[in-house]
């Protein structure tokens, strides 16, 4: 059976389905009961199971994960929102240094299965702290998993086996992808939840993004393909750990690799992905693999975030680049 | 020092056991304490300090890399452990090795964690509820809000069944009372009205900054601008360690929401065996403290009481001989095997943990001897 959903419809049928099969789901978070958190995504639950399995907390980031890890020691699953990339930081230690830690401190007698959602990325015109891109620090951090999906399906099945998993996550949400609508198949999600996927096919070059930059790497394959440049793109889907097999198999046909991301460059994970592809694909490589990235500065004032975010021209100048070689 | 106006102490500093009205509450419920339970509180508290010196003697000859001394808080520690019930979960800092033992831990998992064998490793769950030490200051007590929050979710108290009725009992220290989570904790247990009691031990030093850097008022006040309620107590009372922290436990079980305890302390040793309190506090202050001394005052009561000597001859062999048993094994331990760095980072299976595992023995190989 297939639906075609928002993103956000998409994660609130996952959500619901995650707690209609186990009670011991709870979600918790800043304002996401009674408004159903302000992108809507548990619009309804709230009705459905309760103050008590969708709790608006209050208004404290640290407090939210550091009392997730306590009611997951309880033997619940809780589900946090984030409200936003930028709000993040003030659980930074619970979310590094406990959360993270606790499976390895605990030699494995507790299981951790926090799923922490954050909206994040660009592209939506907000201020300062609203449009972020922090996987860098999360992806590095021992663990934790790391995933963000890129269309409604993905999304709908990745919030699912993430909260059925046994340890922490990191769920990112492309919250410029909340809107546009996509077919959701509601009988199997058809892929492993850290496993990358081709999602087009071609010979030339290989484009690899995740979250938002999917789209954004597709529309710049659509635009290669008028000029006669077949582009393969790779959605990544999860960035802790990283599926490399697929993405390897494609660079070993292509010879050539286009990395792009949102967040800044320095230290990321497109920077991670760049060095093991050279590692592993060395002798298969035309080019080096190149690198498009937001800015190594801060996320710009919302009317400069056209020239800071990455779009398919600044892909297809890499991708010239590359083929120059 | 900072005191609110009425400081509980069942014990005066003499040994004397306090009458007044303030006391008239709590003293029968140690008068309904069976004579083996006060013997008991003296046991832990001389036994745990016996050991605590043994630990920092390991650590001086090179046996551990750190040893973190409770002397001076055993009273505060030794009081408020019994009080709590079985079915109770504990969520220490990191000094409570007093509480650890009434729990039913062995001292040699802390041993271990302070040798480097582990990060603590023990299942709480099979060790009386004793949760793992925690060491960034204050972040213990969120998790021990989200439990008790659990505890709520499950109707695990409040039913009227104080057999069956749970609470959670969280530890910290006057410097963590400035740490963000601790605030935190405090606004989410007094909102969600959690099972709950937050045992402060102000030993009055974080390392070497003096309370009064952290709070301009009794720590204890800040109970009250949480909406939870607060009593300080002298905390080298070990009797009223106990009366309050049962008092505070049995409401928290019944459902009556959280509570706060200030124990007045004081960290007569070092911060850590690696901390040099010469440096920074004087002799006079700590003159006064040890004139204070839980174990002392508790002897004092209990000799009046008419226990004899041979008693406490008894739990001075028995620290000896415990103490003998720490240091023979603690010298027999050996190093911890190389796949622990690898295992339980994750609960699943996860490809860079194996692979990287894997890499390992490959490379431990390379040189010939066994991995």
């Amino acid at each position: 059976m297939t639906e075609t959903w928002t993103m956000t419809k998409a994660l609130n049928e996952g959500l619901r389905r995650s707690m209609r099969d186990d009670e011991r789901v709870l979600l918790m978070g800043e304002d996401i009961g009674r408004l159903g958190g302000v992108f809507r995504v548990t619009e309804g639950l709230q009705a459905e199971f309760g103050e008590q399995r969708v709790m608006d907390t209050p208004l404290a980031e640290s407090g939210i994960v550091g009392s997730a890890i306590g009611l997951a020691m309880r033997g619940w699953r809780p589900v946090c929102e984030i409200q936003f990339d930028g709000f993040v930081y003030p659980a930074f230690d619970q979310i590094t240094s406990q959360l993270a830690k606790q499976t390895y401190r605990h030699a494995g007698s507790q299981s951790f299965p926090v799923v922490i959602r954050i909206p994040y990325g660009g592209h939506i015109g907000a201020v300062e702290h609203h449009q972020e891109s922090p996987e860098t620090y999360f992806a590095h951090t021992p663990g934790l998993r790391v995933i963000s999906p890129a269309t409604p399906h993905d999304a709908y099945w990745m919030i699912q086996e993430a909260i059925a998993g046994n340890d922490p996550v990191i769920f990112l949400e492309p919250k410029s992808r909340y809107w546009p609508r996509g077919e959701v198949d509601l009988a199997a999600s058809g892929i492993g939840v850290h496993a990358s996927r081709i999602v087009r096919r071609g010979t030339d070059v290989t484009l690899i993004g995740h979250g938002a930059m999917v789209a954004t790497l597709l529309a710049a394959a659509e635009i290669a393909e008028q000029e006669g440049t077949s582009a393969e793109v790779v959605d990544l889907r999860s960035l802790s750990p990283i599926d490399y097999g697929p993405l390897i198999e494609s660079v070993r046909r292509t010879g050539r690799a286009v990395v792009a991301q949102e967040a800044p460059q320095h230290v990321s994970v497109g920077s991670e992905i760049a060095a093991t592809i050279a590692e592993r694909a060395f002798y298969s490589l035309q080019a080096p693999v190149l690198r498009v990235s937001g800015f190594d500065t801060p996320f710009p004032p919302a009317k400069l975030e056209g020239v800071y975010l990455p779009d398919a021209d600044r892909v297809l100048e890499a991708v010239d680049r590359a083929l120059a070689y | 020092m900072a005191t609110a106006s009425e400081t509980i102490c069942l014990l005066s500093p003499e040994g004397v056991l306090v009458e007044s009205e303030m006391t008239e509450r709590l003293l029968p419920l140690i008068e309904a304490l069976p004579e083996e339970r006060l013997l008991d509180f003296h046991r832990q508290m001389a036994v745990t300090r016996r050991l605590d010196v043994e630990a920092s003697h390991l650590q001086r000859q090179g046996q551990l890399a750190l040893w973190i001394p409770s002397i001076g808080q055993e009273g505060a520690q030794v009081g408020s452990g019994y009080a709590a019930r079985q079915q109770d979960h504990i969520f220490p800092a990191y000094r409570e090795h007093a509480v650890a033992r009434i729990r039913g831990v062995d001292l040699m998992r802390l041993i271990e964690l302070l040798r480097g064998l582990d990060h603590g490793g023990w299942d709480p769950a099979a060790h009386g509820n004793f949760h793992l030490y925690t060491l960034v200051i204050g972040s213990q007590t969120l998790h021990a809000t989200g439990y008790a929050m659990g505890i709520g979710l499950d109707g695990a108290s409040g039913t009227g069944d104080p057999e069956r009725d749970e609470a959670v009992m969280v530890y910290f220290g006057d410097g963590a009372t400035s740490q963000g989570d601790v605030s935190e904790a405090l606004v989410f247990a007094a909102s969600y009205q959690t099972p709950q009691v937050f045992f402060l031990q102000n030993n009055h030093w974080a390392i070497s900054v003096p309370v009064s850097r952290q709070s301009r008022t009794p720590l204890v006040r800040r109970a009250s601008g949480f909406g939870i309620p607060g009593l300080q107590i002298d905390g080298n009372d070990v009797l009223a360690a106990y009366a309050v922290t049962r008092v505070a436990l049995d409401d928290a079980r019944a459902g009556k929401g959280p509570r706060f305890i200030e124990a007045l302390t004081y960290r007569i040793g070092a911060h850590t065996t690696s901390d040099d309190p010469s440096k920074y506090r004087d002799e006079a202050e700590l003159a006064y403290w040890q004139a204070r001394d839980p174990i002392a005052r508790y002897e004092t009561y209990l000799r009046g009481r008419g226990v004899a000597d041979a008693f406490f001859a008894e739990v001075a062999e028995e620290g000896e001989a415990l103490a003998a048993d720490m240091r023979r094994r603690t010298l027999a331990l050996g190093p911890p095997p190389q796949s622990k760095v690898f295992a339980h980072v994750y609960t699943d299976p996860h490809p860079l943990i194996a692979e990287q595992q894997t890499w390992l023995e490959h490379y431990e190989r390379s040189f010939g001897g066994e991995a």
